[in-house]
């Protein structure tokens, strides 16, 4: 394959990754808190998925992403109301166990070696071959994360409770002492990443069809990687950090030799390093600006 | 007097706790042993997790990767040479032909431990909350992914195989301890006592003067020993090791103990290792079936993480100090009214404060624009 078709697949895992990235930016640009399970409820869908088999696409679909919105609110009553105001780390640990234990639900209930979810697998198939070999499914890829995007911007800059919301995200104390009514805000973040983690889930399950109990661990630790490279403090660069990872690691995957691909994750967590090293707060957050160093 | 006793109370405490289980378990049989003896193991590596995370409030996902680099190189230098030359044909010339006997393994152990530790350390200790917890995860990933492939340091993906059994339960029993010694006499030291400044209120003790960074570094490094130490016991209790035993599996498992049992003590760092290791290993041979007075059960595999990962949540939701209260042994038997000392995590003050609003954001304040 050609260096344009490699580029065409990373941008392909890359708005996996934003996608991922996109759920996780919202929980904390409101909260201040990380959302580890959000992988849980993208491993939920895709299993969902496998449950609906026999029903139409749509159906599916439908009932997908009802079923990510409503585990998405429900970690965020049972999980993140009692823990209002806890530290980045404390739920980066609470979600990270809960993460665990959800891991264990899946494996009794759907087994250890994962469900077969066909799911569009016409997708996969070629829209220009050749060198290129651009498939369906990235563009699709594409439009539903450049939709997922825009309808969030018209949001967050056209509606009031978009106004709210960024309000929040600038200072919530003050946010909460003009009247902005913070559980809605917040509702609002859970349901669109609920949103984001159904459009994974399935985006995921066309190009990978093996829905295994560690899918959402290994999205979510990735995502949640490149956030933070890409400064988690704000929605845009944690999107784009997510889309970098993504991008750059299914690069470098086509790029170096076969017999090294085994050592991809090490470069890939040896570049994190490097970023969170020079660049604490994130790859995209312009220098001079104040960042965590204590 | 009464701090006198308090003291010895500390030390005595968790140590007696690790005799009662030792005791106990000695009456057992052979194979219940194994069990305790890896409990015991285990909650080694908890301690080692508490000396650095307990006292700096930096939270580390990356300690079992110096857990796993004393496993193997203990595991590796300990082989019979024949094996080596059978598994690993392509190993480092020094590190196929050197034999070392069990004891110095146990020491290379910890040396390997701290060495790596430090390297890492002198990196990536300037980061922290949640930066620190990313990159010290990426430490793991990076380490699992090398020990898994690199097969000129290791058996790649292959276990470590015949590695000689010494890890009996009283071996365990001298190792665990050893460990709560370590971390007690650090305790008392001076650069311990200001380490924990810096983790009530790192802006005000780098006002007068104290280098939080070289504190951080003193405790990771320790800690780091004490981890790779508790590998080199733990590759002689199993007689084999992969990679995947020391990953996010065991990672979690101990993370789980230090947060139940109070990040904040040693004694809570022991007491959870104990406490949640005898619970896993109940609820892991319950998987594999097990007899309730007349009644035979068995419960469906990964049921045991589900328990723990429930405790865990629910423990941090309504005890973010843990079931000791981050407490040590008798400490507010012997003090004077309530006790004012260690706070776990960076955050755990705040984390029972419903609706309230966040603390000082600990990223950036926003830039006005």
């Amino acid at each position: 394959m050609s260096w344009i078709g490699h580029l065409v697949n990373a941008v392909s895992l890359g708005v996996v990754y934003g996608l991922v990235a996109v759920s996780v930016g919202l929980v904390f640009g409101v909260l201040r808190q990380v959302n580890l399970a959000q992988g849980e409820v993208i491993a939920l869908g895709a299993y969902s998925l496998w449950m609906t088999r026999d029903l139409p696409v749509v159906v599916r679909i439908v009932f997908c992403i009802a079923l990510c919105v409503a585990m998405s609110l429900v970690i965020q009553v049972i999980i993140f109301r009692p823990l209002r105001g806890a530290s980045a780390l404390t739920t980066l640990i609470v979600t990270f166990g809960l993460s665990y234990a959800l891991e264990g639900v899946w494996t009794i209930v759907f087994g250890t070696n994962g469900q077969p979810v066909s799911m569009l697998s016409s997708l996969n198939n070629l829209v220009v071959g050749g060198d290129i070999g651009l498939r369906w499914i990235t563009l699709v890829e594409m439009a539903v994360g450049g939709i997922f995007f825009a309808v969030l911007v018209l949001v967050l800059y056209g509606s009031k409770i978009g106004v709210m919301m960024r309000a929040t995200a600038e200072d919530f104390r003050t946010a909460r002492l003009v009247g902005v009514r913070i559980d809605r805000v917040v509702t609002l973040a859970f349901v669109f990443g609920g949103v984001s983690a159904a459009m994974v889930a399935i985006l995921f399950t066309v190009q990978t069809p093996l829905v295994t109990p560690t899918l959402g661990f290994n999205l979510i630790t990735l995502g949640l990687v490149g956030t933070v490279l890409g400064g988690i403090d704000r929605l845009g660069r944690a999107t784009a950090g997510g889309f970098v990872v993504g991008f750059v690691n299914s690069l470098l995957g086509a790029i170096i030799p076969q017999e090294l691909l085994v050592f991809l994750p090490m470069l890939t967590f040896m570049f994190v390093i490097v970023v969170l090293v020079v660049r604490p707060a994130g790859l995209f957050t312009p220098k001079g600006s104040n960042m965590e160093r204590v | 007097m009464r701090s006198k006793f308090r003291l010895v109370a500390e030390l005595v405490g968790p140590l007696a706790a690790v005799a009662i289980v030792t005791v106990y378990g000695s009456t057992m049989s052979i194979a219940q042993q194994g069990n305790v003896t890896n409990i015991l193991v285990t909650a080694t590596i908890v301690v080692a997790l508490y000396v650095f995370t307990g006292n700096s409030g930096v939270m580390s996902f990356g300690q079992v990767s110096f857990v796993a680099v004393g496993a193997f190189a203990a595991g590796i230098l300990t082989s019979p040479t024949l094996s080596r030359q059978a598994n690993m044909p392509s190993l480092f010339k020094f590190l196929g032909t050197t034999q070392i006997s069990n004891f110095d393994s146990l020491l290379l152990g910890a040396g390997l431990g701290a060495l790596f530790a430090l390297l890492v350390g002198v990196v990536l200790l300037r980061l922290s909350g949640l930066s620190a917890g990313i990159a010290t995860f990426a430490v793991l990933e990076i380490t699992y992914d090398v020990l898994s492939y690199w097969d000129k340091i290791g058996p790649g993906v292959m276990p470590v195989v015949l590695v000689p059994v010494t890890t009996t339960l009283v071996m365990g029993a001298l190792g665990l301890g050893v460990a709560i010694a370590v971390a007690f006499a650090y305790q008392r030291t001076r650069s311990c006592r200001l380490l924990r400044a810096t983790r009530e209120d790192a802006v005000a003790a780098q006002g007068i003067g104290i280098s939080i960074f070289q504190h951080r570094l003193i405790a990771f490094t320790i800690s780091g020993a004490i981890a790779g130490f508790a590998g080199a016991l733990f590759v002689h209790e199993l007689g084999s090791i992969s990679t995947g035993q020391v990953y996010i599996d065991l990672t979690f498992a101990t993370l789980a103990m230090l947060v139940v049992g109070g990040t904040g003590s040693l004694w809570g760092a022991v007491l959870g290792g104990i406490a949640l290791g005898v619970l896993e290993t109940f609820l892991s041979n319950a998987e594999n079936g097990v007899a309730i007075g007349s009644l035979h059960v068995t419960l469906p595999n990964g049921l045991s993480v589900v328990i723990v990962g429930v405790i865990m949540v629910v423990v941090l939701i309504f005890a973010p100090r843990g079931i000791t209260g981050s407490h040590e042994f008798l400490e507010r038997f012997f003090s004077h009214g309530p006790a004012k000392t260690g706070t776990g995590t960076e955050s755990e003050s705040t984390a029972k404060m419903p609706d309230e609003e966040p603390p000082e954001v600990p990223l950036s304040p926003r830039p006005t624009s």
